[in-house]
């Protein structure tokens, strides 16, 4: 039975109001051993799964597409682009067995390569197989996308993408098996990441940082003016980005149900608290509230509620929100200069650093005493859950650190990481891509 | 003949086409430049990288005139363009040697 079928079939049945008579139809037509298709579960799965998509394209590559020059703005979109769609192909022939089948605590199996053995009747929990694994194709298709931001407009085309695919293999895959997997090492210790805290965001922050430490700096950085072509574009894609992210958050439950209706919330207020505790800072620190400095409050916002949203409450959420702005406005403001790194478009500082808040955080927002839905399985106590979490952020800046190192120093060694001088001056799109995003 | 070129603030350009329509010059040339004199540049801040921008947005005018028009017309910019503040602009009066209007082959005076 196909979807629409499915669709056709329980949406008269809502009509006439036998709201109960859905699960019923999924009961009938199932084989009796698999859990029973929920319609409404379907139609928010594959309404969450275009939602990351959008995260992406045009989400993503637009927030970092406006960052940088006019002369490296295709550059940033086609890395985009060409990372979501190599990483979807990816995801079927070996990456979703690799992340969601069982294996070892660390790494799943490849029972699952090329989609062996799923078909339409396939069931994830009660949603299809399917559904599921294109939810988690757009997980996979975005994290590698957002490390790129941090090396933006001095890699070149092959590096990029190659780094992306090797990165996946060796990192993504085998964190979400940790963090999700059902045999996977954090998810038995108890640690809380609802969606992605972790997987995503402290993975590709830290990704990001490696490569551009790795790559080294713009040419020009701290001497010439390097500002963003498009404010305007970014605003855009920022805000895609919040879109998007009820997808990514409220869907990472599989289900439409009551715990949907609070990480929703959740996901509201943590963006908002963070937007105005930036611009805040912003003000009192610079003299000026800047609407660079919102957006991206709004990212750090999102990214920071990403492990905590389904753990904490609403205040709490506030809380989480607030702390990441001012955070992340210290880090990307202060910090990265005192440092003297050149993430571009500060993927650690917003995505390394929020996540951090958020993974770390919600050890403690988790609690009942602040609102919290309570600890991850087996764990009593803030101290314990704080120490898991701890845990499982140190696990992964580590295997992300080592493993993008490696890969970086492998890349430079075979194909080169950086562009010639005279094309990285004259700009990535004209050189690698043979156009230009803009004609005068 | 005289050529009156002027630097002014971008958004004062409608007050200064109102100032020399009123004098009778039916003829204005905008260029969109960009440059910097006693007001110098400012600074633009993105998350934390700090840019001084020197060069400045401003619009140069070009007014071709009668030499016995140039005096009102200074006039009328200077009056228009003003605010007051640093960065007003500049204005600059040269000699033109020739004057041709392309569709009539008229010279000088009468191509103005």
């Amino acid at each position: 039975m196909t979807f629409k079928m499915w669709i056709r079939a329980g949406l008269p049945a809502l009509l006439a109001t036998a709201a109960s008579a859905v699960p019923a139809l999924a009961q009938d037509a199932a084989p009796a051993a698999a859990p029973a298709l929920n319609s409404g579960d379907v139609a928010w799965m594959l309404t969450s799964t275009l939602l990351v998509l959008l995260m992406l394209v045009p989400g993503l590559a637009l927030f970092y597409g406006g960052l940088v020059r006019a002369k490296n703005m295709l550059s940033v979109l086609m890395q985009v682009l060409t990372i979501g769609a190599m990483m979807m192909l990816v995801w079927v022939i070996y990456g979703y067995s690799l992340a969601f089948t069982e294996g070892n605590p660390f790494i799943g199996g490849l029972g699952k390569a090329f989609l062996a053995g799923v078909n339409e009747e396939s069931m994830t929990g009660s949603i299809p197989e399917f559904v599921f694994i294109s939810f988690q194709m757009t997980f996979a298709a975005l994290t590698p996308a957002l490390a790129i931001g941090a090396f933006a407009e001095r890699m070149k085309f092959p590096a990029v993408v190659l780094f992306a695919l090797l990165w996946a293999t060796f990192v993504y895959f085998p964190i979400a098996h940790m963090v999700w997997g059902s045999d996977g090492y954090l998810l038995a210790k108890g640690a809380i990441d609802y969606a992605g805290g972790t997987v995503v965001h402290i993975n590709a922050g830290i990704a990001g940082l490696v490569g551009c430490i790795i790559v080294g700096k713009r040419i020009g950085y701290g001497k010439e003016q390097l500002p963003p072509h498009s404010l305007a574009f970014t605003m855009v894609g920022a805000s895609l980005l919040w879109v998007g992210w009820f997808g990514f958050n409220v869907g990472s439950g599989l289900a439409a149900n009551a715990k949907a209706g609070l990480v929703m919330v959740n996901t509201f207020v943590a963006t908002a608290a963070a937007v105005i505790a930036w611009i805040i800072v912003e003000w009192i620190v610079r003299g000026k509230p800047s609407m660079l400095g919102a957006a991206s409050g709004a990212v750090a916002g999102l990214v920071a509620i990403t492990p905590a949203c389904g753990a904490s409450g609403p205040m709490g959420a506030i809380i989480l929100g607030l702390i990441a702005g001012v955070v992340c406005f210290f880090f990307c403001t202060t910090v990265k200069n005192a440092l003297g790194y050149d993430d571009s478009l500060d993927v650690f500082g917003v995505h390394g650093i929020g996540g951090i808040v958020g993974a770390v955080g919600i050890g403690i927002l988790a609690s009942p005493a602040f609102g919290g839905a309570g600890f991850g399985e087996g764990i009593e106590s803030i101290a314990g859950q704080l120490w898991v979490q701890i845990e499982a952020t140190v696990i992964t800046i580590v295997w992300s650190g080592v493993a993008s190192a490696i890969i970086f120093f492998v890349l430079n060694v075979v194909i080169g990481l950086r562009p010639s001088v005279d094309v990285e001056r004259e700009g990535l799109d004209i050189n690698e891509h043979g156009e230009r995003a803009y004609h005068t | 003949m005289k050529i009156v070129m002027a630097i002014i603030k971008p958004f004062k350009l409608e007050e200064v086409r109102d100032a020399l329509t009123g004098i009778g010059v039916h003829g204005l040339t905008v260029t969109e430049v960009k440059g910097y004199g006693r007001q110098k540049g400012h600074t633009e801040i993105y998350r934390g990288a700090e840019y001084a921008v020197s060069f400045l947005p401003k619009l140069k005018i070009e007014v071709a005139v009668a030499a016995d028009q140039v005096a009102k017309v200074v006039e009328a910019i200077s009056g228009s363009a003003k605010t007051g503040q640093i960065g007003d602009g500049k204005i600059f009066v040269c000699p033109i040697e020739q004057a041709v209007r392309i569709r009539t082959g008229e010279t000088n005076d009468d191509a103005l």
